[in-house]
């Protein structure tokens, strides 16, 4: 056990390191660079001189990578060029919002997918099975930018039961900041609630199929029973790995909703930094994302563990 | 002892009295028929069996593979789906009908006094559920038990079943047993709650031949503490011809000779029945003796053959089998019948001399 | 068991690619397959009715966004202050927006940038990766092993940073955006015609061909190449509908073709700013319906020709 976590955690660092590698050289290698963006009207070749020196970019990029590294080790991502807030502040404020979000969709998204799947399932090619797997694809064709709107639309704008945009951080009001938070959340959990009811059905009619659910159903057990407590569980596996890719591209991929509701967190934050060029904020936020990323998966490969006898931990 | 389920009114209890009077036959099957629906037409897998087992006995149904035997056990049980599944027939099980019965009563019936023991252990356990609550389930429904008491016996019939130190074995799951021992298992849930009647589905197919032989002994040994009817099926007549009362000898979903073992095998009347036996190793054989494989396959059960079933298989076969279905017709002893235009004993000296004539007492199971 | 275990590899779990916070096309076509179930009766199920109102409504948008130049349909860009919001009617079909340009108009050579870009970036990512996917799963050794990592390593990176940044520095036309989402499927693309290809390299009818002399070019094209269309085609689809997503999102943001060329996603953004969803909403309802209809369009058409050519094995 303790073999199989140091391999993993070895598996991460080496992860976050060449994500790191990447976000670095892609942002650096770019022509353009943020001088002209910070000088404003008083860019002179002097002037971008001095800059340059004073934020250490006209030294090689290795130099620099290694430099971002060492503070980055110390906890010191550095601050932004254009508003000199710290990137570790950026991250701080922003990174709760996007976790938030993420959780709010994924719970709803299994919310309503796994008893749907429970309840169509039993009765394959049925009507009601029928209605669900159209509605799937209806859900796979509302992305983020097209359901949020609406959902302000009516939610918002017609009925008055959410604020179109606005966020209060959670601890300041908790109240406030989940009824901020439902709408944004709702708009990221369409596909996810197609995607984990179709493959949740799917393995649940694969294991319907098996021997042992007529042997439960040979000892007496309702039908009931059967689905909650023999064939729930086998069939949990390949929704679980997939909630692992899901969550992983909401990560910093929130930024539509961020933008649309007007909320601070990382994902729109490194898009505004990539248009601007603002590297450290770049870097810590990709770097974040990429730990937060392993991290994630870490957690998925502990719970098939748990979910699947099977599975060791060697 | 008796189901009882705290349930809805419609969920009526149903009473199983202990019946003294072993006349009394527990399980009477009548002309029961079961079909499925599928793309290519409907497949008859069951086509009008008739069978009784007597309470306490071993009845053994035995035939090659898509002869329809695991379809008629499950179809005794109702434990088919109910798409695209006909079934037609009675089936009387204890006074009851289980054929009209509703999913909940048969849910009383199911695990507390008819259980089946499936093929495969591997695929038939949960692999998820540790062993211990997949015994516990049944107990805890049928028999009202707490959870400690549930446990204290599932512990009790794993040690009962041959399970070395059941204790720490109740926590293990399924994959980390060997297939034995998984069948053990499997033996050790069908008969929880102490059922009346246990059908084995090819108990011991999926497992070594060295282990085939400690299952059945101890399926036997169970059976007759316990005064169970046990319904073997299996395609190995070598493996129910010690073990069986009584035989039934299944062909393209038919029953095509029933007979009391001993009957069956002194006075082998079917073709195919002989062609089975022949096709068993044998100790009393000197060794070199060539097995008698069946040539040919069994008839596609959509479009079965015209005439008898066995007739392009069979080596006596003439043009009347060819032409008209043989009915099932009762032998010299009433217990005795079979399906055959020109039956075996018709050919061959009466006295049981020929060559071929066997006796059950020559068909040991393959290990012993 | 065996195909979950599969799908729970460590390299299909970073498939985080271009497809930042929509399910990628990977998992939404491994999520659409329909479980193996024992009856004949589902295999040769008829396209249906929903099929074939799909592929109308793709050819009609593909259709009005060709010949959009030789509608009768007012200039995009024409702002007509006389017509400011109008409502749809006799003038103006589907009612104009708050600078009073026709939204009809506006969706239609909207329409252009959704399906080039969709269309088009796929076919870069099929034929580059599709290509390399072909030889690698054919010819193995080395070469599969290195493609292989490094797709690995690609579809591990949050490729939208890059896309971003690369379409703010190199220019907001069509064909860049185009060519810059084609690069980024090209990996996908790898993985999908790769596990095929490399499923087909060992059937008996490949081993027949190469035993009676064929050379490697000739059996990709001609043994191969047919067989792995199918899963490709449908595949392909469920990416152009991803694409389309992701072009939406970008333009959503205006990162995409610059303004004020229409495109679906800026009229969505359109129709949500500037207090428009109160005033006038159909600006935001006309593209939202018209882009929800070609996703399910194309995603439903995809499904029906994977569930016809019997696509079932691992995508991942």
């Amino acid at each position: 056990m303790l073999s199989y976590v140091l391999k993993r955690l070895a598996q991460l660092v080496v992860v976050a390191f060449i994500i790191s590698v990447l976000v670095f050289l892609l942002v650096h290698l770019l022509p353009g660079d943020p001088t002209s963006i910070i000088l404003g009207g008083n860019d002179t070749a002097a002037n971008r001189q001095i800059l340059l020196h004073q934020l250490g970019l006209n030294t090689p990029i290795y130099h620099q990578y290694w430099i971002w590294l060492i503070h980055a080790l110390h906890g010191n991502l550095g601050q932004s060029y254009l508003t000199r807030e710290t990137v570790g502040h950026v991250i701080a404020s922003g990174f709760p919002i996007d976790v938030e979000l993420i959780i709010i969709s994924q719970v709803v998204a299994f919310a309503v997918a796994i008893p749907v799947a429970l309840i169509t399932a039993r009765r394959p090619n049925r009507p009601l099975d029928n209605i669900a797997t159209t509605g799937t694809f209806g859900l796979l064709a509302l992305p983020p930018f097209l359901i949020a709107p609406i959902l302000v639309a009516i939610f918002a704008v017609g009925l008055h039961w959410f604020p179109a945009t606005g966020y209060v951080p959670f601890s300041q009001n908790p109240a406030t900041n989940l009824h901020d938070m439902i709408l944004p959340g709702l708009a990221l959990t369409a596909g996810s609630i197609a995607v984990y009811y179709r493959l949740l059905r799917s393995d649940l009619i694969m294991t319907l199929q098996e021997d042992f659910i007529t042997m439960a159903r040979s000892k007496g057990l309702s039908d009931r029973r059967i689905m909650m407590r023999q064939a729930f569980r086998p069939s949990t596996f390949s929704l679980l790995a997939v909630a692992g890719v899901n969550i992983g591209a909401l990560l910093a991929g929130t930024f539509i909703v961020e933008y649309l509701f007007a909320m601070p967190g990382l994902g729109y934050s490194i898009v505004q930094a990539v248009q601007q060029r603002d590297y450290l904020i770049v870097q810590g936020i990709a770097l974040v994302v990429a730990i937060a990323y392993v991290v994630l998966q870490f957690i998925i490969d502990f719970l098939f563990t748990v979910v699947d006898p099977r599975v060791t931990r060697e | 002892m008796s189901a009882r389920r705290a349930g809805r009114p419609a969920d009526r209890t149903l009473e199983f009295p202990d019946v003294t009077d072993l006349a009394d036959p527990l399980l009477v099957v009548n002309d029961l028929h079961t079909s499925f629906r599928t793309g290519r037409g409907t497949v008859h897998a069951v086509d009008g069996v008739s069978l009784t087992v007597g309470r306490g006995k071993t009845l053994g149904i035995v035939g090659e593979s898509g002869s329809g035997k695991t379809v008629l056990a499950r179809s005794i049980m109702g434990l088919l789906p109910t798409r695209d599944v006909i079934r037609s027939g009675t089936v009387l099980f204890a006074g009851h009908e289980m054929t009209t019965m509703a999913p909940a009563q048969l849910r009383q019936v199911w695990g507390a006094q008819m259980s089946m023991i499936f093929q495969d252990p591997m695929t038939a356990l949960n692999p998820v559920v540790r062993i211990g609550r997949q015994i516990t389930d049944s107990l805890r429904l049928h028999l009202r038990l707490d959870r400690r008491e549930a446990h204290t016996t599932a512990v009790e019939l794993l040690r009962s079943v041959g399970i070395p130190s059941p204790e720490e074995r109740a926590r293990w799951y399924p994959f980390q047993l060997s297939g034995g021992m998984r069948q053990r298992v499997m033996i050790a849930i069908a008969l929880a709650c102490a059922p009346r009647l246990v059908l084995a589905d090819e108990p011991t197919t999926g497992l070594d031949v060295s282990v085939q032989a400690q299952i059945l002994d101890l399926l036997e040994a169970m059976q007759s503490e316990r005064h169970m009817a046990v319904v073997l099926v299996t395609h190995d007549l070598g493996v129910v011809a010690k073990r069986a009362d009584e035989i039934a000898v299944m062909y393209a979903g038919r029953i095509v000779e029933r007979a009391p073992t001993r009957t069956l095998f002194a006075h082998t009347h079917m073709p195919y029945t002989r062609a089975l036996m022949d096709s068993i190793p044998r100790l009393a054989n000197p060794s070199g003796t060539r097995l008698q494989a069946i040539a040919g396959r069994p008839p596609d059960l959509i479009h079965p053959p015209k005439g008898c079933r066995f007739a392009p298989r069979c080596p006596y076969a003439q043009d009347k089998c060819r032409e008209s279905d043989p009915p099932l017709r009762t032998a010299a002893s009433s217990d005795h019948v079979f399906a055959c235009w020109f039956p075996l004993v018709d050919r061959m000296p009466a006295d049981g001399s020929a060559k071929s004539s066997a006796s059950a007492v020559d068909y040991e199971a393959p290990s012993s | 068991m065996a195909d979950e275990r599969k799908l729970h590899s460590p390299g299909v779990s970073s498939s985080l690619g271009i497809f930042p916070g929509q399910t990628p096309p990977l998992v939404v076509a491994t999520a659409l397959a329909d479980p193996p179930v024992d009856d004949d009766i589902l295999a040769k199920r008829p396209l249906g009715a929903l099929f074939w109102f799909a592929l109308v409504w793709v050819a009609v948008v593909a259709s009005m966004a060709i010949i959009a130049n030789w509608l009768p349909l007012p200039n995009p860009n024409h702002q007509n202050y006389t017509a400011i919001n109008a409502s749809p009617g006799i003038h103006h079909i589907l009612g104009t927006d708050d600078l009073g340009r026709d939204l009809l108009s506006r969706i239609i050579f909207g329409a252009r940038v959704s399906l080039v870009v969709g269309f088009a970036s796929v076919a870069i990512g099929m034929l580059i990766g599709g290509t390399l996917g072909l030889i690698s799963g054919f010819k193995g050794g080395r070469l599969d092993v290195a493609l292989n990592a490094g797709s690995f390593v690609i579809l591990a990176f949050p490729a939208i940073v890059a896309v971003i940044a690369i379409v703010a520095f190199w220019g907001q036309t069509l064909a860049k955006i185009t060519i810059i989402i084609g690069v980024g499927t090209v990996p996908i693309m790898f993985r999908v015609v790769r596990a095929s290809s490399l499923a087909f390299a060992n059937r008996d009818f490949v081993i027949a061909a190469r035993t009676l002399g064929a050379t490697g070019t000739r059996i990709v094209f001609r043994e191969i190449l047919p067989n792995v269309m199918p899963a490709a085609v449908s595949f392909g689809l469920i990416t152009v509908a991803g694409v389309i997503v992701l072009e939406g999102s970008l333009a959503f943001l205006g990162l995409s073709v610059a303004l004020p060329t229409p495109s679906w996603g800026n009229l969505i953004a359109e129709g949500t700013a500037n207090g428009n969803l109160s005033i006038n909403p159909y600006i935001l309802m006309w593209p939202a319906l018209a882009m929800f209809l070609l996703l399910l369009s194309i995603n439903l058409i995809g499904d029906r020709l994977r569930q016809r050519f019997d696509v079932r094995e691992g995508l991942l």
